[in-house]
């Protein structure tokens, strides 16, 4: 049976709203719109979005992204060892960042969780502390890292560890508010201390959450490591910002190549390691 | 003693069997646990050892001590009083009875940084268009329920791959030198990366759909576009509003850094100031930015709240 113009007549009659939205919320979808696509225009013509540049630009992209086809093969030891040993940096950026950042964070995250800091005004102190240290941008804190430890990757380890102390104290002191109270009772019934409570009642609780978080984040953290570089806080990113200002494109595609090759076998490593520490337990990001 | 009281009605021989079986048991775990800790000790061990020798975490240099001799130290400890000398030089005098005209120093170049500012938030806001036409184009042939076919699927997946892991600013550094310097080349650099990021997090949504609204249109004979537009559109749009708003916030982050490179926005300001040695322009920059940040991230996470909590009350 096939639907008639009266029958739909009748069901816009019974109910209008399934048909059209009301008058007010599509006045207000036109002007969110019509402000959208004002402030796209405006913005195009700004910005000097002119078609010739766009097309004379793409017209030099071809010729740089032609530099990848074949990739450029480095043929002697030095060059190549220099090349792995910027990779290396990048990881043992990461690497260190997150453990001294993890270090830092772990005892200040318990201030910071409801269930073990009771004073009200002074947890919230604290998680406001935490925005602030996350609001810090790594490349910022690598500058002024620089002037105080040199160029090299010491600026980009303490600049990555600050940043994640924010983070990390944020995430763990969540994973400690979501733990459940019942093992502590049991801790606590049993005669333990409050740091008995909180070793053997919640310790066990957090442990693969703070894992999988610490994973999750050296995993970003190698991204994030590979961009210090171009203000010369140590790792792969200086050689590719040199190597780019040099205009040697072949060099610097394969450069990003082996940048997303180290990010697969980062990712594929962590992955393996995440199932056999923690099994198959969700992320909690 | 609670352990003994739940046998006390076993003859005494059995009671001891299950006792001494725990016991082993319990022995075995240990020792297994205590094996698993040594290994695992062992590597992070390593892994410490290779990555601060290869990341020079231990590197030394020299101070000055009071009686004016040269010391070798641990650079840690010695580069955190020049931290110090460092951070409080970018601290402005601000005096009480002269405070409007201490910020007014502060802020001296204050109208090209608010111009700059405005360009920051308009590089994100285009940036993040451009990411979300890319990014929602792509989730479709990205998804695994969705793809039309095997190749479309790998193909489109490798791209989004490959714009996420290569960073902005690297992104940002090839196009200006293909755009030259300004927002332009800043737009497309974040744009680009935006696309990768939200390509894959809107596919995500799209694998955790109903194909049942999918089907009907099928069975009605609606096409693949008519099948996405219909069926799985709907479903996503709450989803995929919450991301674009998250990473609007990320990409007003990467905008203030990306004019480092030279790709517009307030970087650029960073950049001279540090070479100018300007240390009170440094913090004030700072300042911007943070309650700039302070500020998108507060709206977008109140709208963020309000998109999910319609979600939650509709029938």
């Amino acid at each position: 049976m096939s639907v008639t113009s009266d029958q739909i007549a009748e069901a816009r009659a019974r109910v209008p709203l399934a048909f059209q939205a009301p008058l007010p919320v599509r006045l207000r979808r036109y002007a969110l719109w019509t402000f959208f696509v004002a402030l796209f225009c405006w913005c195009l013509y700004d910005f000097n979005f002119s078609p010739v540049r766009i097309w004379e630009g793409l017209a030099r992209f071809g010729t740089v992204a032609s530099f990848m086809f074949p990739p450029y093969v480095w043929t002697s030891w030095a060059e190549f060892s220099e090349i792995l040993n910027g990779l290396g940096e990048t990881l043992a950026i990461a690497f260190l960042g997150t453990v001294l950042g993890a270090v830092i964070a772990f005892p200040l995250s318990f201030l910071g969780a409801k269930n073990i800091n009771r004073l009200n005004f002074f947890r919230l102190g604290v998680r406001r502390g935490y925005d602030v240290i996350r609001a810090f941008e790594t490349l910022i804190l690598a500058l002024i890292f620089i002037r105080a430890f040199g160029l090299g990757p010491l600026a980009g380890i303490l600049a990555i560890a600050v940043s994640e102390i924010g983070t990390f104290a944020k995430l763990f002191s969540e994973a400690i508010e979501n733990t459940s109270n019942k093992p502590v009772e049991g801790v606590k019934a049993s005669g333990g201390s409050r740091l008995q409570q909180i070793r053997f009642g919640i310790a066990p609780q957090v442990n693969p959450v703070i894992m999988s978080i610490l994973l999750y984040n050296f995993e970003s953290n190698v991204r994030s490591g590979t961009i210090l570089g171009i203000v010369g806080a140590g790792g792969i990113g200086f050689l590719l910002s040199d190597r780019i200002a040099a205009y040697k494109w072949g060099e610097a595609w394969s450069i990003i190549f082996l940048i997303i090759a180290m990010v697969y076998v980062i990712d594929w490593l962590s992955g393996i390691v995440r199932q056999r520490l923690i099994g198959k337990t969700e992320l909690a990001k | 003693m609670t352990i003994t009281a739940h046998f006390s009605n076993d003859p005494p021989r059995i009671r001891a069997t299950r006792l001494s079986q725990f016991e082993l048991d319990f022995a075995a775990q240990r020792r297994r646990a205590r094996f698993g800790w040594i290994i695992g000790t062992f590597l992070f061990v390593l892994a410490f050892a290779f990555t601060s020798w290869i990341g020079d975490f231990f590197k030394v240099t020299q101070v000055t001590m009071p009686d004016g001799s040269r010391e070798w130290r641990w650079i840690i400890p010695a580069g955190i009083p020049r931290l110090g000398e460092y951070l409080e030089k970018t601290i402005p005098t601000l005096r009480w009875d002269t405070l409007g005209a201490d910020f007014a120093n502060w802020f001296w170049r204050w109208k090209i940084w608010m111009e700059l500012l405005f360009e920051t938030i308009l590089i994100a806001f285009m940036a993040t268009v451009f990411g979300v036409i890319g990014g929602f184009l792509l989730s479709f042939p990205a998804s695994r329920n969705l793809a039309p076919n095997k190749w479309v699927l790998w193909l489109t997946r490798r791209y989004l791959e490959i714009a996420r892991t290569v960073p902005e600013l690297v992104w940002a550094l090839i196009f200006v030198f293909c755009f030259s310097v300004g927002p332009l080349a800043g737009v497309l650099a974040i744009g680009l990366h935006a696309t990768g990021a939200l390509g894959k997090l809107y596919s995500e949504v799209n694998e955790n759909i109903d194909m049942r609204p999918l089907e009907g249109v099928k069975a009605a004979g609606g096409t693949w576009f008519d099948q996405i537009r219909y069926g799985a559109v709907p479903q996503v749009l709450p989803n995929i509003i919450s991301y674009t708003l998250l990473r609007f916030e990320i990409n007003v982050r990467a905008s203030s850094i990306i004019g480092y490179v030279g790709a517009g926005g307030l970087g650029q300001e960073f950049r001279t100031a540090m070479s100018f040695q300007e240390y009170t322009d440094l913090s004030a920059l700072f300042v911007i930015i943070f309650v700039t940040v302070m500020i998108i991230d507060y709206g977008s996470e109140k709208l963020r709240h309000r998109i999910i909590h319609l979600e939650e009350n509709r029938p």
